[in-house]
C-alpha cells in the first residue's frame, strides 16, 4: 500500500470486432482515483461508460493499455490472480431486477460470493455474515428468507450493494445504481453509498448519465464522449465553468427543477451521436458542435490541463494550457 | 364555449383480479383548458398512467374498471361512449405518446404508413392518398424528419427519432389533447431536450392541451403551466407551477419530493429522502395515505381522510393546513 491512487488506467482501450470493423467503444482513457474517493463517469448511452468499469474490473479483456490496481499491474494477471484480487474489486449494476437470481433468497444471494470464496470456514457463519450486512444496508432481517421478487427495485438495490460488500472490497464499481429508482428511493441509495464509502474508506467508480447525482457523490468527473474522455475536472469547477462544448451542451440540456431557470437558453445539439464504429480521426463531437472547424476534424485532438486540475480535449484550448496526454500519469 | 376542454370528476378506478383488487386510482379531479399544459406528476405506482388510460379508454378490458367518476371531453362524456364513438375521438381529438420509443412502433411497417393509417383512419375530409402523402411529409417535418426517409423502418431509427415519429403519428390529425406519457424518460438529456423543445413548440404553434406525465420536476418546471402531484392514486397537491416550485408551503409529499433531488445549483451533503415505501394499492391505509411516511403526521392523519384547503391556486389535501392561515377548505 502506498500514498499513490488506487485505481488507475494508462491509455486503456477495448475495441470490439463487429463484422470487419472495430467499434471504439473505450479509446485511450488515463484516469487514477485516490483511495476513499469517487470517480464520477458522466455521458450518454453508448459512450461506453459501462464498458470502461468493466474492462477495470477485468470482466472484460481489455484491447491494450495498463490496469493498475493498488500499484500493481494487473492487465496481464492469470485467471487464479485475477480471482484473488477481484474480492478487492466489485461491481453494483444498474438493473436491480435482472442482476439478482431469481431462485436464490436474499441471504443466499448476499452470502454467495463469501462461500465461493470461502471466506468462511461454515455456510453458517457466511450466512450470520449475510444477516450483518443486511443491517448495515438497512434490509430488515425478515427479508433473509424472501425472493427477489418479492421486494422493491429500492430493496432489490440494497441486497446488490450488499453483495458487493461481502468480500470487504476496497473499491467499487456503482454502474448507474440508482437509475433504475424512484426520486424518494434514489436518495436513500446515495445517503448509503456515501455513507458506507465515509465507514469504510471505500473508493468508487460512479457511473452514471445523471449530472445532477454525479455532481452529488462525485470528488472527480470524468465525461466521456463516444469512448474518449472530453473533460476531467473537480465537479465544482466542471459545473460552472465547463469548458468542452460537448459538457456545455450537456449541463444546458438538463430540465432544472427551477421555474425561474423557464427561459433559459438550451444549446441544443444537432443531430444524432455518430457511431463508434471505426471513427474518423479528430474530434469525435465535432459534427455536432457548432464551434468546429477545420482543426477539429484534422487529426486527434490533444487532452490540455487548461486550469490547474481541470483537463480538456478540445482544439480549442490545445494552445492553451500545458499540454499533456490527459495529464498522463507518471509511472515510475 | 361554456366547458372546458377535459373534465375529470372525481375519477376511482380498479384493476381487478381473482385474487385481489388494487385501487389505482383513488377520487382524481381536474379539468383542462384549450392550449394548457398539466404536468401530472409522482413516482412509480401513483396512478399517473392508469389516469391517462382512464381518459383515453384504454384500461385493460379485464381487468381495468372504472368504478365511480366522470371523464368529459368537450362537455361530452367518455364513459359513457360506445367503442365506435370512442375510435373516433383517439388520434382525432385526443392522442397519446407511450413511455418507450421502441415498443410503441409496429416494426414491419415503415413509418410513413404508421403515420398514414391515422390519417386514413380519420380521414373526414376525404383526402386522396396523394393528399395523405403530402400531408405525412408535413407531420415529418413538423418533428424535424426528413420526408425522404419515410420509407424506413423504425429499426433504422435512433430512440429520438423513433420518439419523434411517436410524436408525428399522434399529431397527424391535430388533436385537442394530447397526453404524454414519459415521453423522454428512455432518451438522453441532450436528445430529451430536443424532444421537449419540439413537443413545446408544437403545443404553441397548434395550440393543443397537453397532460405531460413524468416524475422529473425539472421537465415539469420547464414546461407546464399547471402541476399536479399524485400519491397513491389521489392528487395530494395542485396549483400553477408558479406557486408550486416558489410558494413556502407545501403538502409534506411534494416537500419529500423536492427535498428528495440532488440540485445542481446548491451542494448538500446529504440527502433527505422520504423513508419507507408507497402504500399497498391493494390496502391502502385508513385516513392519510401518506401518513405512514409523514415526518408531521398527527393522530387525525392516521383516522380521518384529509379535506382538500385551498390558498391561490394551491390546492392541498392535507389535515396540517386546517389551521394554516391563509387556507381555507375548499372540498372534501
Amino acid at each position: 500500500m502506498g500514498d499513490g491512487p488506487l485505481v488507475q488506467t494508462v491509455g486503456l482501450k477495448k475495441y470490439f470486432k463487429t463484422g470487419r470493423e472495430l467499434l471504439h467503444a473505450v479509446d485511450d482513457i488515463n484516469l487514477s482515483i485516490a483511495p476513499g474517493k469517487t470517480l464520477g463517469v458522466v455521458g450518454e448511452s453508448g459512450c461506453g461508460k459501462s464498458t470502461l468499469g468493466r474492462t477495470i474490473l477485468r470482466l472484460i479483456e481489455p484491447t491494450s493499455g495498463q490496469i493498475y490496481f493498488d500499484g500493481e499491474d494487473i492487465t496481464g494477471f492469470r485467471k487464479d490472480r485475477i480471482k484473488k484480487i477481484r474480492s478487492n474489486m466489485q461491481i453494483i449494476f444498474q438493473d436491480p431486477y435482472s442482476s439478482l437470481n431469481p431462485r436464490m433468497s436474499v441471504v443466499e444471494i448476499i452470502a454467495e460470493y463469501m462461500i465461493v470464496n470461502k471466506t468462511w470456514p461454515s455456510k453458517a457463519q457466511a450466512w450470520a455474515q449475510a444477516a450483518k450486512l443486511m443491517d448495515l444496508v438497512g434490509l430488515a432481517r425478515r427479508c433473509a428468507n424472501m425472493y427477489p421478487h418479492e421486494l422493491d427495485g429500492g430493496r432489490r438495490q440494497r441486497i446488490g450493494v450488499a453483495r458487493a460488500l461481502s468480500l470487504n472490497p476496497r473499491f467499487i464499481v456503482c454502474d448507474e445504481p440508482v437509475s433504475a429508482l424512484d426520486v424518494s428511493i434514489q436518495a436513500q441509495i446515495l445517503n448509503l453509498l456515501m455513507d458506507l464509502q465515509e465507514e469504510m474508506g471505500l473508493t468508487y467508480l460512479f457511473i452514471t448519465h445523471d449530472l445532477s447525482v454525479v455532481r452529488h457523490i462525485s470528488d472527480e468527473i470524468m465525461v466521456m464522449y463516444l469512448g474518449q474522455c472530453v473533460e476531467r475536472s473537480n465537479p465544482d469547477a466542471l459545473f460552472e465553468r465547463p469548458l468542452h462544448p460537448y459538457t456545455r451542451a450537456l449541463l444546458s440540456a438538463i430540465p432544472e427543477p427551477d421555474i425561474g431557470m423557464r427561459d433559459k437558453a438550451i444549446e441544443v445539439l444537432k443531430g444524432e451521436v455518430t457511431s463508434p464504429i471505426s471513427p474518423p480521426p479528430g474530434c469525435r463531437f465535432a459534427p455536432r458542435c457548432g464551434q468546429a472547424r477545420e482543426r477539429c476534424v484534422a487529426s486527434d485532438i490533444l487532452t490540455v490541463e487548461a486550469d490547474p486540475g481541470h483537463h480538456v480535449a478540445c482544439a480549442v484550448f490545445e494552445g492553451a494550457g500545458r499540454a499533456g496526454r490527459q495529464g498522463h500519469p507518471q509511472r515510475e | 364555449m361554456g366547458h372546458k376542454l377535459l373534465e375529470v370528476k372525481d375519477l376511482m378506478v380498479d384493476y381487478r383480479t381473482d385474487l385481489e383488487t388494487i385501487h389505482a386510482v383513488n377520487g382524481v379531479g381536474f379539468g383542462l383548458d384549450q392550449g394548457e399544459t398539466l404536468g401530472l406528476v409522482g413516482e412509480t405506482g401513483a396512478g399517473k398512467t392508469t389516469t391517462a388510460l382512464a381518459i383515453m379508454r384504454l384500461l385493460p378490458e379485464r381487468t381495468g374498471r372504472i368504478v365511480q367518476g366522470d371523464i368529459l371531453l368537450n362537455g361530452a362524456s367518455v364513459i359513457e361512449g360506445t367503442e365506435k364513438a370512442l375510435q373516433r375521438l383517439r388520434g382525432e381529438t385526443m392522442a397519446m405518446i407511450f413511455q418507450t420509443p421502441m415498443t410503441s412502433l409496429n416494426p414491419i411497417v415503415s413509418i410513413g404508413n404508421q403515420i398514414a393509417e391515422s390519417i386514413l383512419l380519420h380521414n373526414t375530409q376525404g383526402r386522396s392518398e396523394g393528399e395523405i402523402q403530402q400531408r405525412v411529409d408535413e407531420v415529418l417535418n413538423m418533428v424535424g424528419i426528413p420526408p425522404a426517409r419515410k420509407k424506413e423502418f423504425p429499426h433504422q431509427f435512433s430512440g429520438g427519432m423513433r420518439q419523434r415519429v411517436v410524436i408525428a403519428i399522434a399529431l397527424a390529425c391535430e388533436p385537442d389533447l394530447l397526453i404524454a406519457d414519459e415521453p423522454t424518460t428512455a432518451l438522453d438529456v441532450t436528445i430529451q431536450a430536443q424532444v421537449l423543445l419540439k413537443i413545446r413548440d408544437l403545443r404553441d404553434r397548434l395550440g393543443t392541451a397537453l397532460i405531460m406525465i413524468t416524475h422529473d420536476l425539472g421537465i415539469v418546471a420547464q414546461t407546464c403551466d399547471n402541476v399536479a402531484v399524485m400519491y397513491a392514486g389521489e392528487l395530494v397537491e395542485t396549483g400553477t407551477a408558479r406557486d408550486i416550485f416558489t410558494s413556502a408551503t407545501h403538502h409534506p409529499y411534494t416537500r419529500g419530493l423536492f427535498d428528495s433531488i440532488p440540485r445542481l445549483n446548491q451542494k448538500v451533503r446529504r440527502l433527505r429522502p422520504i423513508p419507507g415505501l408507497m402504500p399497498d394499492p391493494t390496502d391502502l391505509p385508513i385516513g392519510c395515505f401518506f401518513s405512514p411516511r409523514c415526518p408531521q403526521a398527527r393522530p387525525v392523519c392516521r383516522e380521518e381522510r384529509p379535506p382538500v384547503f385551498s390558498s391561490g391556486s394551491q390546492r392541498i389535501k392535507c389535515h396540517l393546513f386546517g389551521d394554516q392561515e391563509g387556507f381555507a377548505q375548499a372540498g372534501p
